[in-house]
């Protein structure tokens, strides 16, 4: 009894990882482990040919993202042709190295927003957290300048451990700074953040907290800063519909020009990725196995498949069920009504128990690669 | 904050928010930074006069005239859209 195949919507949203190269080396970075090297990034002309079919193909957002973007000396360019394109451009940076020399000139380009990163408010953690030295200076200044050029500014904090003491801090550092937006969204534990999830996860009181404090401030600030908060998975009772659902609003494109569902889909063994130098984006958005694989409802096992949230939140997060349960078709053990909920609840407490000096392991290239960045 | 749009306010679309006709899915849409929102017909009509000039008053009696409808309902619904719009930081005034 097969219903018929639902019309597949147009994809809204793509992520350009324009390069993997970036001063920073946060341990919760969401670039893969493996990352991609500058000699495989894509040319100039490949990604004005993908951001012209992702227009045609419907997309409205384009986040030119990294790795730090602007380390790409075409990245005006690039800028610009998203304008041409009638694509809306969000430059996802942290404002450090040539940030703010190039931002001038993306203003002018047509840069639509700004999206800067801080990794705290106090300067000795951001940098701790960052492992960069001198970047909270950086960042003030090309936070200044974006607003001084007149362009919305939106302030990303990645929250964990080490920084969900300042969340007020971090507030009102956004207010000062002139952002429109500030989006806090907790650790999601993949790749990198994996990797250092005892030196990242915070207890739950402090989570509690902190979801106490976003409640409190978007009342206070409605009208002047909308607040986007993501809650930490972890200490959730449903998993969050990941990337708006497997293969239903979402495209990622990787430096090498991989086209991923999300940008943590690679951690997934046996996906086939297409690639933008093989293909268009329309026929890997509609045929590509990796975006079949989870796309919609039909591989859902039990519980989802009978379950009436199927259509919210599609499961949850693959890779996280392949993470935490060993098979990516599992309910995300995020969902309470996965046998393995428990056991994470558990494991989030004995994590965040974990010593408050744990040291981090942070990004880096692997070490063949001591060119870049 | 229960503070509503006046009718002498003067709303504008900010740098960052623009009001597109999107051809692949036929709607008319705003769009703002990590966000777009679905507008009606009506909506469409009300955000192509917001230019900066035209107070909110003006936009009432401009869609007053082009609908020819009570002056209480277009005051209404261009007040309620208006203000949602700006609660949620894509309209300026």
């Amino acid at each position: 009894m097969n219903a018929p195949a639902p019309e597949l919507p147009a994809p809204i949203g793509l992520l350009a990882e324009l390069t993997h190269r970036c001063p920073l080396r946060c341990p919760y970075c969401s670039n893969p482990l493996e990352l991609d090297k500058r000699s495989g990034e894509l040319d100039t002309a490949t990604w004005r040919r993908v951001l012209s079919e992702a227009a045609a193909l419907g997309v409205l957002h384009v986040h030119l993202s990294g790795g730090e973007p602007t380390i790409r000396t075409d990245i005006v360019e690039i800028t610009a042709h998203c304008a041409q394109s009638g694509l809306y451009s969000n430059l996802i940076t942290s404002g450090v190295g040539g940030a703010l020399e190039k931002l001038d000139a993306l203003a002018d380009a047509g840069l639509d927003h700004v999206q800067l990163s801080f990794q705290a408010v106090d300067k000795a953690n951001a940098e701790r957290i960052g492992g960069f030295v001198n970047a909270q200076a950086q960042k003030m200044a090309f936070a200044g300048r974006v607003t001084a050029l007149g362009l919305p500014l939106t302030l990303n904090a990645v929250i964990h451990r080490g920084n969900i003491d300042e969340m007020d801090r971090i507030i009102d550092l956004a207010v000062a700074l002139g952002a429109r937006r500030l989006e806090v969204a907790h650790t999601q534990y993949y790749g990198w953040a994996s990797l250092n999830r005892a030196a990242l996860m915070p207890t739950r009181a402090d989570v509690d907290r902190s979801i106490q404090i976003v409640e409190t401030a978007r009342k206070a600030l409605e009208g002047r800063l909308v607040i986007d908060f993501v809650v930490p998975d972890y200490y959730a009772t449903y998993p969050k519909a990941c990337a708006g659902g497997w293969g239903r609003r979402l495209m990622n494109v990787t430096p090498s020009g991989r086209v991923l569902p999300c940008h943590a889909a690679e951690t997934i063994p046996g996906l086939e990725f297409w690639s933008v130098r093989d293909r268009s984006l329309a026929d890997i958005w509609t045929s590509s196995p990796a975006f079949m694989a989870y796309r919609g409802t039909d591989w859902m096992l039990e519980p989802c498949r009978s379950c009436d949230r199927k259509e919210r939140d599609w499961g949850g997060c693959r890779c996280q069920a392949l993470a935490l349960t060993g098979d990516a078709s599992a309910t995300d053990p995020v969902c309470v009504y996965s046998p393995h909920h428990a056991r994470i609840k558990a494991l989030a407490a004995a994590e965040a128990g974990a010593s408050a000096d744990h040291a981090y392991v942070y990004r880096s290239f692997s070490s063949g690669d001591r060119s870049a960045p | 904050m229960t503070e509503v749009l006046r009718l002498d306010d003067v709303p504008r679309v900010p740098r960052g928010v623009r009001l597109r006709f999107d051809e692949v899915r036929g709607t008319h849409l705003l769009l703002a930074p990590e966000r777009s929102f679905d507008l009606d017909a009506v909506a469409a009509d009300v955000l192509g006069l917001v230019d900066g000039i035209r107070s909110v008053d003006d936009i009432i009696t401009a869609l007053a005239e082009k609908y020819l409808e009570d002056r209480a309902v277009i005051e209404r619904d261009v007040i309620g859209l208006l203000d949602e719009l700006w609660r949620k930081r894509v309209l300026d005034r």
